[in-house]
């Protein structure tokens, strides 16, 4: 529980922080111990959370868009009951990063609108359409298995708030892929044109799932100072080899072929190679220029506003009844 | 994938007046999925299309049971064109407004609520066993959509106005929650669901609750629109469906 | 562009009979009930819980870490508050 008094940044001339607070901290964080919302933190810290879980709220809120695009079409009952709850997963997960973020002197508010504003940035994997059934299949099988490999070790990360949403996002999220990857068995083991639709997304997918753990650790920005103060425990080009290395395998099982054909297992190191990733397109869809960045941003708003009414009129109804019972108790006294 | 039509007797017809209802309002609720006002009602929508499913799900699958024709729940579901559909017609209209989708909601929870409390104790025990649970759910569907039809009712002048205009749309719908035919009187005298009549007290009880404090009136009664519950629809169920059923129909025989 | 802040409250979750009721998370409402209900379908989906505590996040007096020597140091030396600083033979058995 989070007192907002007490979780407003510093500001003013003592935010010169002083040698002996930033050693107590980084003490605490090499012994692993949880930073709490109302302890000391370093400014840079503090805003390198704000960014961080922001970003991965903002993920799972544009993530339920391309999944949501198939809810309505869904082949089956249980299909449809199944895809509802995961994308409505995503939706509280959202919710759980959020509330975490705010508990380091942001609102919810603020942050949404840094989304909307096009400021902040969000996985651009949702940048990618779904063009068939098949892609619920791979989203789930690739994007979520990239995410869950993301994901698990933030459960250790040293924020306390964020470790503790991720322990419950992790816990929750353990369904999505396993339902995915039911989904591209059952496309695999269907007709010949169910077996190429598995295919096709594979095609498509594939390439933007392994950009999704962001750039080769030779160009990311933030990763030393995050592995340093624990916020992030592996590198990017870790987590990516121990996705590629989970995933081929499961996808041999479903007799789909990865379109890289560099890609090939070496038994010196037991890991799978795989070929270069065109990062000049990551960079590109990361800017904007995706096949749909400018559809889930306006979808994004265009909720955000057609919404404002409906939030204005529930603050309008709380302070009235809140007036209603002051003016009561007046009277009965 | 052949167009089916269901053997209608009164049971069956009867179940999927109850499952084409809760599985078509299921489906204009989902249509809200990462596009409702707030992440809160984002999660509280998708959680009551949820359970509609569920009971959808659990009515066709007795329905095809007692058809005894091989046929499953997404056989009535995705095979079934839009005459052969039984739900009300208020379930199928367009998902609108916030407004329009809660009013909505609460119309049809609160009749939902009081029939599955009473078909609770059908004599039929298999709908019995659906109504005990169905019941809890449409509740708390009730609470959920009644405490917000207030809070519209009551908060800004552009939500009340939002709410009296689905107000207007809706109110001729409501008259379908009550019909009762042949085949509704069979139900009846045989002890399997409620007569409507008996329902319709506590509707109007619900109603008149929720609307005293989100301070509505209630218009005199008119003519009231009908046909859902005997396959003449209007002109969204069929959008609607071929929507639902595109891919099983695109590729016949598919499993998925 | 900000618009106005829709409150915060945290919730509490009792799991299963006796059990206390634990802090889950936050959730955004107007008023009770709609934080009550937010709670239950944010917080309760998957069976989670028996009763729900929603708090406004406002309304929560915390203690400053600053304090924590003042606050929580002087119980260290105090060790006859526990069992294990009373000697009894064995032969006199569990107590």
């Amino acid at each position: 529980m989070y007192t907002q008094a007490l979780n407003q940044p510093e500001t003013g001339p003592n935010a010169a922080e002083d040698a002996a607070r930033l050693a107590r901290f980084e003490a605490r964080i090499d012994a692993e111990e949880r930073i709490e919302p109302n302890d000391w933190m370093p400014e840079a810290y503090r805003r390198t959370l704000i960014r961080q879980i922001s970003q991965h709220a903002h993920s799972e809120i544009v993530g339920m868009l391309p999944e949501g695009n198939w809810i309505t079409r869904a082949p089956s009952l249980r299909r449809k009951a199944a895809l509802l709850a995961k994308v409505q997963d995503e939706g509280g997960h959202g919710l759980y990063l959020y509330a975490a973020a705010e508990t380091l002197g942001v609102t919810r508010e603020e942050l949404v609108a840094q989304l909307l504003s096009g400021r902040a940035k969000y996985s651009s994997i949702f940048n990618y359409p779904t063009l068939t059934w098949a892609d619920i299949g791979a989203i789930g099988w690739l994007v979520d298995g990239a995410a869950i490999m993301n994901q698990i070790p933030l459960c250790r990360t040293s924020y306390g708030p964020y470790a503790r949403a991720m322990i419950r996002i992790c816990k929750e999220e353990s369904f999505h892929q396993r339902q995915g990857y039911e989904i591209m068995l059952t496309l695999c083991r269907g007709t010949p044109e169910q077996k190429a639709m598995a295919q096709d997304a594979l095609d498509r997918w594939w390439w933007p799932a392994l950009m999704m753990f962001g750039p080769p650790d030779s160009e990311s920005a933030h990763t030393a100072q995050s592995m340093r103060w624990k916020i992030k425990r592996f590198t990017n080009d870790e987590l990516r080899q121990q996705f590629v290395d989970a995933t081929v395998p499961q996808g041999h099982y479903l007799g789909l072929t990865f379109p890289d054909p560099e890609l090939r297992f070496d038994p010196a190191t037991g890991h799978w190679r795989f070929g270069a990733i065109d990062w000049e397109e990551f960079r590109r869809v990361l800017a904007g220029d995706g096949p749909c960045n400018r559809e889930r941003l306006e979808t994004r708003r265009r909720a955000h506003d057609e919404g404002a009414w409906v939030r204005e009129a529930a603050l309008a109804h709380a302070a009235k009844r809140r007036a209603r019972a002051a003016a009561q108790k007046i009277a009965a006294e | 994938m052949t167009t089916i039509a269901v053997a209608e007797t009164a049971l069956t017809l009867g179940l999927l007046r109850l499952a084409d209802t809760a599985l078509v309002h299921a489906h204009r609720l989902s249509e809200w999925c990462g596009h409702a006002p707030m992440l809160e009602e984002d999660l509280a929508l998708a959680n009551i299309a949820l359970d509609l499913i569920g009971q959808a799900r659990a009515l066709y699958t007795y329905a095809a049971e007692i058809e005894g024709a091989g046929r499953t729940e997404d056989d009535l579901a995705y095979r079934r064109d839009a005459p052969q559909y039984r739900n009300v017609l208020m379930a199928e209209l367009p998902k609108g407004d916030f407004a329009f989708t809660i009013l909505r909601a609460f119309f049809l929870a609160a009749q939902a609520e009081p029939l599955w409390r009473a078909t609770a104790a059908s004599r039929d025990a298999t709908l019995a066993a659906i109504a005990a649970k169905a019941a809890k759910e449409a509740a708390y569907h009730l609470r959920h959509a009644g405490e917000w039809v207030i809070r519209l009712g009551d908060g800004t002048a552009e939500s009340r106005r939002r709410m009296l205009d689905a107000f207007a749309v809706l109110w001729p719908y409501t008259g379908e929650l009550f019909e009762a035919d042949a085949a509704d009187r069979a139900l009846i005298e045989d002890g399997i669901l409620p007569d409507p009549a008996v329902l319709r007290p506590q509707w109007d009880a619900a109603v008149d609750r929720v609307f005293a404090e989100a301070d509505l009136a209630r218009p005199a009664d008119r003519w009231m629109q009908s046909g859902g519950r005997s396959g003449r629809h209007t002109e969204h169920l069929g959008h609607m469906l071929a929507v639902m059923q595109h891919l099983p129909r695109a590729y016949p025989g598919a499993t998925w | 562009m900000t618009e106005t802040p829709m409150p915060l409250w945290e919730v509490f979750i009792r799991a299963r009979t006796g059990l206390a009721h634990r802090h889950v998370g936050s959730v955004h409402a107007a008023d009770a009930e709609m934080a009550l209900q937010a709670a239950r379908d944010t917080y309760t989906r998957r069976g989670e819980g028996l009763s729900i505590w929603v708090v406004p996040s406002a309304a929560i007096t915390a203690s400053d870490p600053a304090d924590k020597d003042m606050l929580f140091e002087p119980t260290a030396s105090k060790p006859y508050r526990h069992p294990t600083f009373y000697t009894v033979p064995d032969e006199v058995g569990h107590m």
